[in-house]
């Protein structure tokens, strides 16, 4: 028998077609579209007479411009409001099932398609948004594509792919108190780079990350992507059943004993082989927080912001220095001393209950700092929003000083009106601090929910671990 | 799509690494319901100051570059965002080619659906072709992509790797859906064979979608 890894069971079992020294034809078993991506791919369509071939495959949301506060108002951004108009009609007319705005189980499409059981283990998913690499977390093989392709999905389900090498991430050991799923992710990038995994699906393994949270384990496989792999993946296992057991979408009853039975098998082969293999002590992890322009520069909350003669390289020396520059930094200065504007909790990086919950158990009974412009809480989805305000963490937050908000993606990218103001600072648990993310000439840091909670309190960065630490798990 | 056989054309240099798709199209301009018109405000936050007025300061400015239809770029060229929008904008401002020593897979990717190369040759190659492109006002590079070279004027010949699939691709400007589409009946056959296990079960407390469903 072939020992194969998770990744060459799941492509073995997709391919449509194949012949020696071509891409093949691999099946896609859900398409997740949102309105940015996606007007041009039914344009496309459209003006070449082509149908959706699986409109039941297929699930739309509107996320990443829409408003966070009242829905009810009108849309002021004519172009927004256009996209929206799009996306409506061009699903009424394929018959694509939409989540619109006004929707109980709206949120981030990444956030979404788990939480309502659209994602399950050994399946093929993909989006037109490069974070679609979260859903790899439930043993899923999920990578963001272009529109071009957006439209090859839509008119044939299927998608032209030459196989990837495999990268084995194994996180060793047990995560510290204060250190998250974040902050594994942030320590992988500093360690592979933001080009590493580049070519590569990863599939990360070890005891820190079996002990994750499928909340935290969507953290990690989200921002693989910032690591330069499409695809990050995590073998199926009890936790993840747990998970899925009861969501909409979900088989029931014996049709749920049946599809674990085979869930089962999705792990890599004992003995199956990789063509990398990176690890890490979870031990040595501390909370990360990034200090340039890219995920890559980041360094512990102990450390200090590099000096660009620091790096070998003099393109990382040349990076290293714009990005300070960028970020109005000076080198040395300890990265506890660097005060913060506004605070970011959201993102499809960071904005699930455990999220939520482990920021409110920080700030409970305290309050965001007088130099805070602006603290955000933005729920991942409409289904989270519901939940954390059953169980009061909407209360804890507000009388803390934040701002508790509807669903979207927000100040992550700032296409709708949450836009970090131009110099200003931020404590962002969002995937991407490049130039302008939220907001042109804005400054971001990328961190854990508990690290930019404690960054509010505290009104600039801080050790979570030194911070009451009794109530950070 | 547009074919691609051969390219001959003034060079741009972006001395930076890690250039992300932010950069190229940045948000503001993801809202466009059509894929046209992103020539204008490719790399717009380094290229504009306020009230759209051209920086100097920014290669694509310069004078000498006007017209530039090559972009040599360094390692992990279009990083980050899926955005084909990136894409679309380096294709509409006139590029047929990047030069790069590594590309983004999801950019790399995408290049191939619009019509432009995107040639890989090894770091100290791409260093000589910056200091040439430094050097040497009006340097131009012609590319053959059926030879898979880049050559200049004075004699500079430098080979590329491209996959013969991506290759095709280019040169006979394949439409990829009409291609895949000719496997119908493999896809059919797919359905079929996997229909036990792929069941869509209708969700049970969905709270609320549109189109009826």
């Amino acid at each position: 028998m072939t020992l194969k890894n998770l990744y060459q069971k799941i492509w073995d079992d997709h391919v449509v077609h194949e012949e020696p020294g071509k891409p093949s034809v691999i099946y896609i078993d859900r398409h997740l579209i949102h309105e940015g991506t996606s007007p041009q791919a039914f344009a496309g369509l459209k003006s070449e007479g082509r149908k959706v071939r699986r409109p039941d495959l297929t699930f739309a949301v509107m996320d990443h411009s829409v408003p966070t506060k009242d829905r009810l108002l009108p849309i002021v951004d004519q172009d927004a409001k256009l996209q929206f108009e799009a996306l409506a009609r061009n699903c009424a007319e394929t018959n694509v099932r939409l989540f619109d705005m006004n929707s109980q189980n709206q949120g981030i499409v990444h956030i979404i398609g788990p939480e309502l059981g659209i994602t399950q283990p050994g399946q093929t998913i993909v989006c037109g948004d490069s974070h679609t690499s979260t859903h790899g977390a439930f043993g899923t093989l999920a990578f963001g594509i272009g529109t071009s392709e957006v439209e090859h999905v839509l008119a044939t389900q299927c998608l032209v792919q030459g196989k990837s090498k495999t990268m084995h991430i194994v996180v060793n050991g047990k995560r510290p108190k204060g250190v998250t799923a974040k902050d594994i992710i942030l320590a992988i990038i500093g360690k592979i780079g933001i080009g590493g995994g580049t070519g590569c699906v990863v599939e990360y393994g070890g005891e820190a990350i079996r002990a994750l949270s499928m909340d935290g384990r969507m953290t990690v496989c989200n921002m693989t992507i910032e690591g330069g792999a499409r695809a990050g993946m995590v073998a199926p296992d009890d936790t993840t059943f747990a998970y899925m057991e009861g969501r909409p979408f979900v088989p029931r009853g014996k049709d749920f004993q049946n599809a674990v039975e085979r869930w089962r098998l999705l792990k890599t082969d004992d003995g199956a082989t990789f063509d990398m293999t990176i690890e890490l002590r979870a031990g040595e992890i501390g909370p990360q927080v990034t200090w340039g322009t890219n995920p890559g520069m980041v360094t512990s909350v102990t450390g200090r912001v590099p000096d660009p003669h620091d790096f070998k390289d003099p393109n990382d020396q040349k990076a290293t220095e714009s990005a300070l520059k960028y970020m109005g930094l000076k080198s040395g200065t300890p990265i506890v001393d660097i005060p913060v504007d506004r605070v970011f909790i959201g993102s499809c990086t960071n904005s699930r209950l455990d999220d939520l919950r482990a920021a409110a158990q920080l700030v409970a009974g305290k309050h965001v700092a007088k130099t805070i412009k602006q603290a955000l809480i933005v729920p991942g989805s409409r289904g989270i929003k519901a939940q954390a305000e059953k169980e009061g963490l909407d209360k804890v937050f507000t009388q803390a000083g934040f701002e508790w908000r509807d669903a979207g993606c927000s100040m992550c990218i700032g296409m709708n009106a949450d836009v970090l103001p131009p110099h200003e600072r931020s404590a962002s648990t969002s995937n991407r601090n490049f130039e302008g993310r939220q907001g042109r000439d804005s400054r971001t840091h990328l961190v854990s929910p508990v690290m930019a909670a404690a960054a509010a309190i505290a009104g600039h960065f801080v050790d979570v671990r030194e911070f009451d630490v009794a109530h950070v798990e | 799509m547009q074919p691609f056989i051969t390219h001959a054309g003034l060079v741009m240099p972006l001395d930076k690494v890690n250039v992300d798709t932010d950069q190229m199209v940045p948000k503001q301009f993801l809202k466009a319901l059509t894929r046209e018109g992103f020539g204008r405000i490719l790399f717009y936050d380094w290229r504009y100051l306020a009230g759209e007025k051209p920086n100097p300061d920014f290669v694509l400015n310069f004078p000498r570059y006007k017209g530039a239809s090559v972009l040599l770029a360094r390692t992990n060229f279009g990083c980050g965002s899926s955005r084909e929008h990136a894409p679309w904008g380096v294709k509409d401002y006139g590029f047929r080619v990047i030069i790069a020593p590594s590309y983004a897979d999801i950019f790399y990717n995408n290049c191939f659906k619009n019509g432009i190369l995107p040639a890989i040759l090894e770091e100290d190659e791409v260093d000589e072709l910056f200091q040439r492109t430094e050097k040497e006002q009006g340097y131009s590079l012609s590319v053959d992509l059926p030879n898979q070279t880049i050559s200049d004027q004075h004699g500079l010949i430098y080979t590329f790797e491209i996959a013969p699939s991506r290759k095709e691709v280019l040169l006979k400007g394949l439409d990829d859906i009409g291609q895949t589409l000719q496997h119908a009946a493999a896809i059919d056959d797919y359905e079929k064979a996997h229909a036990s296990t792929a069941t869509m079960y209708q969700a049970v407390d969905v709270k609320y979608y549109s189109n009826g469903h």
